[in-house]
């Protein structure tokens, strides 16, 4: 069997840092090799280089990159010639981005956009080529094509545009499909539709497919060889029911055992007869939106109910625009609600003034989710962690205030030292676990977690995640777990609410919802979740 | 991605003050516009006290000499030293253009940071009001503003402040806007934080990198329209030398005596362009992000 | 499909609409409160050696200053929007007059110094972007800088010494209608225009060239070259031409720079325009002349950036079809 790209010691130096170190794989024609690794790892750097389309500025390529046979007969990508390399992208190789917002012209009809590729490469008449565009766009699923031929991209939503995105990278019938984690910025059902989406094309056509992504739940979906990436180097390069079965690297190893898996985990058990802390009953909120063209009313929250108990973990699940941060917003006084009514211990948290509200504050904090835009990067470690202590004058002078922050940060296992640095000099999961210790250091009845391990890398999630169940433990807190992920929702909750366009529809106990979803809404997430097992290991069997 | 997660950190890290200035010299673009303005304070400190004649010392005999051994830049029509004239002139350009930005610094960054913060009807009110000085020129405004009051020091310091006044104030509300939404923001007010403590703590800090590159252009421009007004008899008042009023008795004697127009532009020329490269070399040390319109509504 | 489009560009276009009705209140506000803020009587100011007793009541009566503050500020509301701006302090002309007169000339050398400018800025500052960090790319932004520092009406001193005084090519000053005699009016326009377009084309090249950067980052530019399109492709459909959006922008509102500057240059050259009127005014301190002027320039700018809003309607689907 030929290979469709086979690379050889491929190597990116930026400068004096080495990106890509003698990295070597092939790709088969109708298979898909699945490249994985966390940020940093140079997955992106690796493929770009070895397909020509590298524009970093000052990078410098080397090793062999051969489109088309193993043999010196192909052509190799890193030696070609800007015009040679033109000539097979887009042709010979498709290519597909993360951001299906940014990746399409704004200015530009979707017909144009796909018709430009093959009028370029297969010398098409306008007609021809919308003929063309015509199929490419049924094909990937989009309802009514000769209608959409005319739209712009800000006309779709961000699953079409991906789709439009996977048409214009096939609109030359390329023999190499690159996806640079191309559902990375979907929702989990939308991401499913295109994971099958790709399937389908990859059958229909036999195109050899290079997927790249952090998460091993994807890649198990779609690859067939998978290449693990750490630093720049391939440590683990086999079949993917190998490497998920009896993974050689330990970090491969690593990434296996940290990432969320459906049914693997439940919290430790919670008093089941504890108290109601927190009650949300018929809540709504609504944010006027003005944009260039008007003013218009987003219905975020609608009639929203629910109980936290003291102790227990309740985790609120939802896709993007469900309204769950909108919630948290509620509770910390972020965000105004139009009606219902929220009590904490039985009182009322809306109309409270003076040192109610500011009781209130330090009865409720809440973690967010970006780590690097969650501190200030002006201020100290323990200038952050203090700010709290401050405000409500939780410790005697800065002596005090600068005893509680050492207690606070060895809470969240951080060395001491730690107070003194800045958060530019810290990593994403300590920087998190300090956003953990200044929502500790008012010693919360109720702490929101709010999306907090979604941007941190896996085995760092998981690390942050074990952190939060022991704190529970330790100290008895209350957790309100705000998170897309039904594997980590699982892992952390007692009780689950799902949202979903601003509604509950369905709140139940941990156990119940994964064994028995009553809602529809529910199935199709559980159902989106990729399995534990590779794809391929289904079809094998 | 790794690109952009090499560039991240260094966008995002607050440089501290020494390397701040390590960087910024870095350029030698900068490192250049840093000089010429040491130099230019510098004359402007001691330019009365080396000053070769006075300033007012006239010398019919003498004038319209081309520049000598005696005389440097020549003599005016009224026989004039220009080197001398020049020298003096700077203190009153730097000090109008300094007086006018703080003021408009002042104003500016308490309308900005009111605005930003509270949002709702005042920032309406506010920011229309700012829209309103923006239609007109900055210059005709100026030129306004001395029709009412009468030319003077006073009045060209205030009336070059007034009209610098809305670009501070758009540029620290754009600022205060983007660190207000910021997570770290929004859990100083989750924990209760008080709102000078966030302003003084959190916004004021974040957004002196877009201010100080402000202030620096703006510097700039404050020359430009001193010198511009000056020009049209309406700023700095005959005897006290000023470059552009230097440029306005120039005018009668383009053909004749370039060495009087010559040389105070090119002080003038000088000096702005020195604040422009270092207003420059600071923006892409501070705010490398802010390649905005806004700009576009600095100038004059 | 059709009325959904034409509906959204006219609530767009209402908007902006409004917004200017907003503002222009308010620049009436302030260009009302010129004569109101002058410390003493600007009719007795204004006067000066020329003051008679009779003279003094005439003026007063005739620009409605002896009535109440909020019947005047009606009455100059009124006046302005049925073009009614009073009569000169000087010589008793009414200001419409005296403005409609001196405006062809400055819109004529305005819009030739915007053309320079364009001419200069639009290829200067694409091929700067586009030779990020080249040495060619170095040496536009420094000349870009010089253009940006330079004072405009030295440039302008400094042309009419090289090309009047030393060379003889062309007049240094004097204006003649382009519709009295073309030719002679290009002689004419030439210099104040080249020293306008300079330091215009100077700050456009600057903000062209970080457009075309901003647009060249975005992830669709790199899409495009995923699709192998020709180098030229890329630049003039993807990148050039998304880039030109914001550059829109930026020309309506570099406007108030050129009616700003072209105060100086009108006094430079003797070109007999509004700069020159408003420079003359305030020497002469005939506050009606001094506010119509500074309402129509103010008005023309608003003009101009609600033209601009209109073709920003029309060049960005994202307002049209939204």
């Amino acid at each position: 069997m030929s290979a469709v790209l086979s690379v050889r010691d491929l190597g990116v130096t930026i400068g004096r840092s080495t990106i890509v170190d003698g990295v070597s794989f092939d790709v088969q024609r109708g298979q898909t090799l699945g490249i994985v690794g966390e940020s940093g790892s140079g997955k992106s750097m690796t493929v770009l280089a070895a397909t020509g389309l590298i524009d970093a500025p000052g990078a410098v390529v080397t090793g062999a990159s051969r489109l088309g046979s193993t043999d010196a007969a192909g052509l190799d990508l890193v030696a070609a010639t800007p015009t040679q390399l033109r000539r097979v992208h887009g042709d010979r190789i498709g290519f597909i981005f993360q951001d299906p917002s940014t990746s399409l012209n704004p200015l530009l009809t979707l017909e144009r956009q796909l018709t430009e590729g093959p009028e370029a490469h297969l010398g098409l008449t306008r007609r021809q080529a919308r003929s063309r565009a015509l199929a490419l766009l049924d094909s990937v699923g989009i309802p009514n094509p000769s209608d959409r031929l005319a739209a712009y991209p800000h006309q779709l939503s961000g699953g079409q545009r991906q789709r439009v995105m996977i048409a214009v990278a096939l609109a030359c019938d390329p023999d190499l499909l690159i996806a640079d984690e191309p559902t990375t910025a979907l929702d989990v059902t939308t991401q499913a539709q295109i994971i099958d989406l790709v399937r389908g094309l990859q059958e229909e056509r036999g195109m050899a497919v290079v997927w790249i992504s952090h998460d091993l739940g994807v890649i198990g979906q779609v690859a067939d060889d998978v290449t693990v990436l750490y630093r720049g180097e391939a440590v683990e390069q086999r079949p993917i029911v190998e490497v998920f079965d009896e993974p050689r690297h330990d970090y491969t190893r690593t990434l296996l055992d940290a990432r969320p898996v459906l049914g693997l985990a439940t919290p430790a058990p919670a008093d089941p007869n504890a108290d109601v802390l927190l009650s949300i009953r018929d809540l709504d909120v609504s944010f006027p939106i003005t944009t260039a063209t008007g003013k218009s009313t987003v219905h975020a929250v609608r009639g929203a109910s629910l109980d936290i108990r003291r102790g227990h973990t309740l985790g609120l699940v939802g896709e993007s625009g469900s309204g769950k941060s909108t919630v948290a917003g509620v509770l910390t006084g972020l965000t105004e609600p139009a009606s219902g009514t929220v009590t904490l211990e039985g009182r009322d948290i809306f109309g409270r003034r003076g040192t109610e509200l500011t009781q209130l504050r330090r009865e409720i904090s809440m973690v967010f989710q970006d780590p690097f835009s969650s501190l200030n990067p002006r201020m100290s470690v323990a200038e952050a962690i203090a700010e709290p202590l401050r405000v409500h004058r939780l410790a005697a002078g800065a002596k005090g205030r600068r005893g509680r922050v050492e207690e606070l940060l060895e809470l969240v296992r951080l060395p001491r030292e730690f107070a003194d640095r800045f958060p530019h000099e810290l990593s994403g999961g300590q920087r998190q676990r300090v956003s953990i210790a200044r929502a500790l250091a008012v010693e919360p009845k109720l702490m929101i977690l709010d999306e907090s391990t979604a941007s941190l890398d896996v085995s760092i999630q998981s690390q942050v995640l074990e952190l939060l169940a022991t704190l529970q433990q330790d100290l008895g807190l209350t957790y309100l777990f705000i998170a897309h992920d039904l594997a980590i929702v699982q892992q952390m909750s007692h009780e689950i609410a799902v949202m979903r366009q601003g509604e509950i529809v369905e709140l139940s106990s941990n156990e119940r919802l994964y064994a028995d979803p009553q809602h529809d809404y529910t199935r199709t997430l559980l159902a989106a979740i990729p399995p534990e097992r590779p794809r391929a290991a289904a079809s094998e069997a | 991605m790794t690109m952009s997660e090499k560039q991240a950190p260094a966008a995002a890290t607050p440089p501290s003050r020494g390397s701040l200035i390590g960087l910024l010299l870095q350029n030698k673009v900068t490192l250049a516009g840093c000089i010429v303005l040491l130099i230019v304070a510098v004359v402007a400190i001691i330019g009365p006290l080396v000053a070769p004649y006075g300033v007012n010392a006239t010398n019919v005999v003498n004038a319209l000499q081309p520049p000598s051994a005696e005389h440097w830049f020549g003599t005016d029509d009224l026989g004039r030293d220009v080197f001398s004239r020049v020298l003096v002139a700077t203190r009153v350009s730097l000090l109008v253009a300094v007086a006018s930005v703080a003021f408009a610094l002042v104003i500016g960054v308490v309308v900005g940071i009111v605005s930003g913060y509270t949002r709702g009807w005042l920032d309406t009110v506010l920011m229309r009001g700012v829209d309103v000085m923006f239609a007109f020129p900055v210059l005709l405004l100026a030129m306004a503003i001395v029709a009412i009051l009468g030319p003077g020091l006073l009045t060209t310091m205030l009336a070059i402040g007034i009209v610098y006044t809305p670009i501070f104030a758009r540029v620290t509300r754009g600022s205060t806007l983007s660190v207000a939404v910021e997570p770290f923001v929004q859990a100083s007010r989750t924990m209760g934080t008080g709102s000078f403590f966030i302003l003084r703590r959190h916004i004021l800090p974040n957004i002196t990198g877009p201010l100080i590159v402000q202030t620096s252009l703006s510097l700039a421009f404050a020359i430009l329209s001193e010198a511009a007004l000056s020009f049209l008899g309406l700023g700095v008042q005959p005897p006290q030398p000023s470059w552009g009023r230097m440029l306005f008795d120039a005018q009668g004697f383009l053909g004749m005596a370039w060495w009087m127009s010559i040389f105070p532009g090119a002080a003038i020329f000088i000096t702005v362009l020195a604040f422009n490269l270092v207003g420059d070399g600071l923006r892409d040390v501070l705010d490398p992000r802010q390649r905005t319109i806004l700009e576009a509504r600095r100038r004059r | 499909m059709r009325g959904v489009l034409e509906n959204t560009t006219v609530r767009f276009l209402a908007r902006r609409l409004a917004y200017t009705a907003v503002v222009l209140v308010g620049v009436m506000v302030v260009v009302f409160s010129i004569v109101q803020l002058v410390p003493g009587d600007p009719v007795r100011i204004a006067l000066g050696t020329r003051y008679t007793e009779a003279s003094y009541e005439a003026l007063r009566a005739a620009s409605g200053l002896d009535r109440p503050l909020w019947e005047q500020f009606v009455g100059y509301l009124g006046g302005a929007l049925t073009g009614d701006l009073g009569v000169s302090f000087r010589n008793g002309e009414p200001v419409t007059a005296v403005l409609l007169e001196r405006l062809p000339a400055t819109i004529s050398l305005a819009l030739a110094g915007l053309v320079i400018g364009l001419a200069v800025a639009l290829p200067a500052g694409i091929y700067s972007a586009l030779r990020e960090g080249r040495l060619s790319d170095g040496i536009v932004r420094i000349a870009s800088q010089f253009g940006v520092s330079v004072p405009d009406f030295w440039m302008g001193m400094l042309l009419i010494t090289l090309f009047s005084s030393v060379l003889g090519w062309l007049p240094s000053s004097g204006y003649v209608a382009i519709t009295d005699d073309p030719l002679e009016w290009l002689r004419r326009v030439t210099l104040p225009a080249i020293t306008m377009g300079i330091v215009a084309g100077s700050i456009m090249t600057r903000y062209i060239r970080a457009a075309v950067l901003d647009v060249a980052s975005m992830g669709y530019i790199r899409t495009a070259r995923s699709k192998g399109l020709a180098p030229k492709v890329v630049t003039f459909r993807h990148i050039v031409r998304n880039a030109l959006v914001p550059v829109l922008t930026i020309t309506g509102i570099q406007m108030a720079t050129m009616l700003g500057g072209v105060i100086v240059v009108e006094v430079v050259f003797a070109w007999p325009g509004l700069g020159r009127l408003v420079f003359d005014a305030v020497a002469s301190r005939d506050y009606p002349i001094i506010q119509g002027a500074v309402l129509l320039i103010a008005v023309m700018f608003l003009l101009i950036n609600l033209l601009v809003d209109v073709l920003y309607a029309v060049v960005d689907p994202r307002i049209r079809l939204s």
